[in-house]
């Protein structure tokens, strides 16, 4: 239990962190927030002066109770309607309620929706254009089973629903100037971003030689195969190899060569699952040409640091909980192991809900293999694992 | 197990007559209730304190449009009412309870213990450390508790008397009076500041922070909305075709009604939440305890004295949602971050444990907790003083405790 603390009469206790008052005292790295809405500067004005009248809240909280989405707390949006597609996956089509800010095709955005009384995060592809005229915003989700957001946005989510709009994230997108000679390989629900990229260079007359192979179970189960088809029909520099992988069995890398021999003189952009990225990055940093291949990957790969990574012994100072985490083990799984009731939310480092305080002690970020020592930062217990012993503020 | 000092600082403490067996199995019987609770929250205790929180705000925003027509009686009246309810709703049920972190759970930021603020003279971070660390880890523990008295008051006999503790009787109602700066200026733990445990560029930056809020509530509260209220009523009077001078001089009457109807809201406001926080734990059927008796205490133990140390007054749910359900003290200091709305639900349980482990459950009606309180609060203001009774046992009525069997063994509805 958090709360549960062991009292340690020896500590000395000085005091707490005074919180800068000007800065946003309603913004906090402990709960995970949608982004700041973009707003007109009279807005801002009528904030700052109304403050004086409502402190220590804003007048956003008042405008909200004549119409929720008229507060500028956070960005938030409104479904305006749920388009099933192929392979068990929904689009699902938003309103947001302030101006949206530009995303890059490729991008994902970081999406909240309250489940049961709980506001639950999770990031999703972004598969709307950038510029959509009515200034709405899609993502597709496909349905995972047992999952916690995805069923209910396949499943239970209909026009109305409010969501809460993170910040758009991802540098997986188009590299200026765009590629000559392009490959993209996708598999399953990795071809979310694929398909925003591909709309993109659609729009912008620029598919002149791109090469497209996907994987799928069948046919009929490819996410946005209509449209892809379609596209390969109307743009024959845009060539689509698919792979339905229950007939034709998984798409290994040695098929390259036979798919698209030049696949060597191709700028690549791969999203999938992590075997397949990790064998086609195997296979590019073989063949020398790491630098041409973009990935997306939406889990980390834990544990690739090099170098030490022996783990270590973690102190959660709030609870009193000590756990021990072994190589490559971050320490939201050493302490869970432990006992420790920790907050999280992606497991992936990208939502920040499991933050805590690094009082000592050095910790390595899984993904990077990167080593920071303590200075007091806030850290992201799911991707950072200890380095000896340390000490956090959990 | 650590061994308890031979003798108890309150001699009937029940912590000494209680094993190690039993203290465990007290633990393992709390935490499975908070648990219980914490696994069946969801969509309707969301609504709850969301329901709570529109109803406050509007109420408010109601209050505050009623008094820009401060200068006609019945507004004034009708006002300053709504007000004074709204902060103490904003401050009891709303602003204590999400501070605490009861809400925590919806993941929802602007319900939050790390961004919520309160309409009071005391920083939120500077509370929060005081009252849910300090007083909630060291509930009643004489050194360590720093609202044992609050560093003001003699509310122990074995405090050491002094000549500053004959004004008591006044500083209390001074306190009363003037509670939130008095809170503000609590969580600067003097103690710290005078054995310079504290930095002085800590405290700087403290009352730094309660600089800025008591400006922004005092430009809220005593400049920004009487202007207000003497504009509308200057306009109002020149609408009529009062004169020049008589439309300013109900503009300044309007403001002067608006300023005294803020100041008593602020008033009312402060003592009912003294009122209320006294009778947490300065009833005489509370114990208190020694740095000793409590130092490497095992879970089972911490819960007992979470129990004893505190006292619930009875009444009416109205009541209850007014003190912010702080009427059950007992189950909030048992269980500090659980939503408040669920207090009286688990009650009757918490009070089934006493009955079987011989423990007492304080609890008495408002005017006995607080007459009990202000005695204390009037006798320790003179040196010397002995203990009072404390209560025995809790024994469970039988009607109550076939309720209790009655609800365990309904059968749940179907579907």
């Amino acid at each position: 239990m958090p709360w549960m603390r062991s009292p340690v009469f020896d500590s000395s206790d000085t005091g707490y962190e005074v919180q800068d008052a000007r800065l946003r005292p309603w913004r906090s790295v402990l709960v995970e927030t949608g982004a700041v809405p973009s707003v007109s500067w009279v807005r801002r004005q009528v904030t700052q002066l109304g403050r004086v009248l409502t402190s220590p809240l804003l007048p956003d909280d008042y405008f909200a109770l004549i119409k929720p989405h008229w507060s500028t707390r956070e960005l938030t949006g409104r479904v305006v309607r749920v388009q099933p597609e192929n392979g068990r996956a929904t689009t699902v089509v938003i309103k947001p309620n302030f101006a949206w800010p530009a995303h890059k095709p490729g991008q994902y955005l970081r999406i909240g929706m309250e489940i049961n009384g709980i506001r639950h995060w999770r990031a999703y592809s972004i598969t709307s254009d950038p510029d959509h005229p009515d200034g709405l915003v899609s993502i597709t989700v496909k349905h995972a089973e047992g999952g916690r957001m995805s069923p209910v946005f396949n499943q239970q989510v209909g026009p109305g629903r409010v969501v809460f709009l993170g910040d758009i994230e991802g540098e997986f997108t188009l590299p200026q100037p765009l590629p000559k000679k392009a490959l993209f390989i996708s598999a399953g629900s990795g071809i979310t971003p694929i398909f925003s990229m591909l709309r993109e260079l659609d729009r912008q007359d620029a598919i002149d030689d791109a090469v497209h192979i996907h994987s799928s179970r069948t046919a009929d189960d490819m996410i946005f195969g209509e449209q892809l088809r379609n596209l390969a029909e109307r743009r024959p520099g845009y060539v689509l190899k698919e792979i339905h992988t229950a007939e034709d069995g998984r798409f290994t890398p040695d098929a390259l060569d036979r798919m698209c021999d030049d696949w060597r003189d191709r700028t690549t952009f791969l999203s999938g699952p992590r075997e397949l990225i990790d064998a086609i990055e195997d296979l590019y940093e073989a063949e020398g040409c790491a630098d041409h291949l973009h990935t997306e990957r939406f889990q980390p790969v834990i544990g690739i640091g090099g170098g030490g990574n022996d783990g270590g012994t973690v102190h959660f100072r709030v609870s009193g909980c000590h756990a021990e985490c072994g190589p490559g083990t971050s320490i939201l799984v050493g302490g869970e192991e432990a006992g420790a009731n920790l907050q999280f939310g992606c497991r992936m480092g990208i939502c920040h809900t499991c933050v805590g305080r690094l009082e000592d002690g050095a910790v390595r970020d899984l993904r990077t293999g990167a080593i920071e020592k303590a200075s007091g930062q806030m850290i992201r217990i799911c991707i950072n694992a200890p380095e000896g012993h340390v000490e956090v503020d959990l | 197990m650590p061994k308890l000092p031979a003798t108890p600082y309150d001699p009937a403490n029940p912590l000494y007559s209680l094993n190690d067996e039993q203290l465990e199995a007290i633990g393992k019987e709390f935490d499975a209730l908070h648990d219980e609770v914490f696994d069946e929250l969801g969509d309707e205790d969301a609504r709850y304190i969301r329901n709570m929180i529109r109803f406050q705000r509007r109420l408010v925003a109601a209050s505050r449009g009623v008094l820009l027509f401060s200068r006609f009686k019945p507004a004034w009246a009708l006002g300053t009412a709504g007000l004074s309810l709204a902060k103490i709703l904003e401050n009891m049920e709303i602003g204590h309870n999400v501070m605490h972190g009861q809400w925590d759970w919806m993941n929802d930021p602007n319900i939050h213990s790390s961004t919520w603020d309160w309409d009071t003279a005391s920083p939120a971070a500077a509370w929060k450390h005081s009252h849910n660390y300090v007083h909630h880890t060291f509930t009643n523990v004489i050194g360590k508790d720093k609202d044992v008295g609050y560093e003001i008051f003699r509310v122990d006999p074995r405090q050491p008397w002094n000549p500053a503790y004959l004004l008591q009787p006044f500083t209390n109602i001074l306190l009363m009076v003037a509670f939130e700066w008095g809170v503000a200026l609590h969580d600067l733990d003097f103690e710290k500041i005078r054995s310079g445990e504290k930095s002085q560029k800590q405290v700087w930056q403290e009352l730094k922070a309660i600089g800025v809020k008591a400006r922004r509530q005092i430009l809220k509260d005593y400049i920004a909305y009487p202007g207000l209220s003497g504009a509308a009523a200057a306009g109002v009077a020149f609408a009529r075709g009062a004169d020049q001078n008589a439309a300013i001089a109900a503009g300044r009457d309007g403001a002067k009604a608006t300023l005294v109807a803020d100041a008593i809201a602020n008033v009312v406001r402060n003592v009912w939440s003294n009122v209320i926080i006294f009778c947490g734990h300065f009833p005489d059927q509370t114990f208190m305890f020694t740095e000793d008796e409590v130092a490497n205490e095992s879970r089972g133990a911490w819960y007992v004295r979470q129990l004893i140390g505190a006292a619930n007054i009875s009444g009416r749910p109205l009541f209850h949602i007014l003190s912010g359900n702080l009427s059950f003290q007992v189950e909030h200091h048992l269980f500090p971050d659980m939503p408040s709305s669920r207090y009286q639900q688990i009650a009757p349980r918490v009070k089934e444990i006493c009955d079987r482990y011989g423990l007492p459950y304080n609890t008495g009606r408002l005017g006995k907790q607080w007459g009990t309180v202000q005695r204390t609060l009037l006798r320790l203001a003179l040196p010397g003083g002995g203990p009072r009774r404390k209560p025995g046992a809790y024994v469970m009525p039988p009607e109550e405790r076939a309720e209790l069997d009655e609800q365990a063994g309904l059968v749940p509805a179907f579907p």
